[in-house]
């Protein structure tokens, strides 16, 4: 709960330095997403861990040097805020300048994450899914006694009824942020996880199985590598017509035409992926029964 | 006219919001019950919030800016009443009781079904 505070708090921090995207992303991950599976996770696991019986001082060793290597690495790094870091000189002039004209993109966070450090943004998505390959690995073996969970919610009409209303526009708000992610904030990553909350909220209230009639375990294991190989395809296409790997230049004849059609297909694959891993991470975590509610009576509604 | 409503109506309506949010603060910090407390916290969310989306409608000039805004009042309208009611029957489904005031616990013997006649007997 508070890590979920925590998160909408350093949201509204960032609207207010300017970060619009960061905190769009921050806001649907944070507040939203992670605080979600997080009471699900607590759901799942025993009030209290399990005693360890033997002592790891190797492991403890090497993450005391490692951690104390990292700080005292960090001790080297200009003073915070500082106006003559290098980040703000050099490369963030040129960023500003140059990259309506090389890719055609308004919004320079965007452009960045995309086109210049495109790169880092596969990697960023290739962690994502391998956390969806870890969580059904840990997960998908032990479940084949497919338990859903107690609470369906199937008497609650309001809520029911409300999130029908709702959950078409949560789409299509994903489908604007994904597109408009090139004018605004947005791009594929906060795409991604709204169209997933959307699916999830259809999943609280209608249970875990009309959920899975909508999109399968099958659809989402697909789904989720399609994405990861759309953007490495972009890359490879590159590749393919001479350029070096994820240089959108060489997709076209003419510079910011291709660009902008690299950035297009790399964001969809980040927000097909995101969406797909997030969506079955929730589902995968609703197999087992919750810890026994008290009783209800006949006239609680 | 639309001048007159600037000047006027709209800072009214901005700080009147202003106010329900403040109360609404108030509210969750000094209400003695669980449900007072989400009944404080309904209400900042959705009359404090609405108010300052009307007052800002009424600041904008640009007509896509207030339909933006309408789309958001709507949006806000329909979804803060439904958390609220979420968490009163989250918390009823919990076993969570209101306090109840004492002579109304006391009236379980009267055995009046038609609404509970809940005159103070004072």
């Amino acid at each position: 709960m508070l890590s979920g505070i925590f998160s909408l708090i350093s949201a509204s921090l960032f609207v207010m330095m300017d970060a619009a995207d960061v905190a769009f992303t921050e806001a649907a991950v944070g507040a939203g997403i992670s605080t979600l599976l997080l009471l699900k996770t607590l759901a799942l696991t025993r009030r209290h861990a399990k005693p360890q019986k033997k002592r790891t001082w190797l492991a403890l060793s090497i993450v005391t040097i490692t951690g104390g290597l990292l700080i005292y690495g960090t001790s080297d790094l200009p003073a915070y805020g500082s106006a003559d870091a290098p980040a703000h000189q050099h490369l963030s002039a040129y960023y500003l300048e140059k990259s309506v004209e090389e890719t055609g993109v308004p919004n320079v966070v965007t452009a960045i994450l995309a086109s210049y450090r495109g790169f880092d943004t596969m990697g960023e998505l290739v962690v994502i899914f391998i956390a969806g390959i870890g969580v059904l690995s840990l997960l998908e073996s032990t479940s084949k006694t497919k338990l859903t969970s107690a609470s369906s919610l199937h008497e609650h009409t309001v809520l029911r009824i409300v999130s029908k209303m709702l959950i078409p526009l949560i789409m299509m708000f994903a489908l604007y942020v994904q597109f408009h992610g090139d004018y605004g904030p947005g791009g594929g990553f906060q795409a991604g996880v709204i169209f997933a909350s959307a699916i999830i909220l259809y999943s609280i209230l209608f249970g875990p199985d009309a959920a899975r009639t909508v999109m399968t375990d099958r659809v989402t294991r697909l789904l989720a590598a399609f994405g990861i190989l759309l953007y490495a395809g972009t890359g490879f296409a590159a590749m393919a017509n001479g350029g070096a790997f994820l240089d959108y230049t060489y997709l076209r004849d003419e510079q910011v035409s291709a660009q902008l059609l690299g950035i297009l297909l790399v964001e969809l694959g980040v927000g097909i992926t995101v969406a797909a891993v997030m969506v079955r991470v929730f589902l995968e975590f609703d197999q087992r029964p919750f810890t026994k509610l008290p009783a209800l009576k006949e006239g609680d509604r | 006219m639309v001048e007159a409503l600037q000047t006027f109506v709209a800072p009214v309506l901005l700080v009147a919001g202003c106010f329900f949010c403040f109360a609404g603060g108030v509210g969750v910090i000094r209400f003695p019950d669980f449900f007072t407390r989400m009944h404080a916290a309904g209400v900042s969310d959705t009359i404090g919030a609405g108010l300052i989306i009307v007052a800002l409608m009424l600041f904008s000039m640009d007509l896509n800016d207030v339909i933006k805004l309408g789309l958001i009042l709507a949006f806000i309208l329909i979804t803060s009443p439904t958390s609220s009611h979420a968490l009163a029957k989250a918390a009823v489904h919990a076993g969570v009781m209101p306090i109840v005031a004492p002579d109304v616990a006391s009236d379980k013997d009267a055995r009046n079904s038609d609404g509970g006649d809940s005159s103070n007997s004072s």
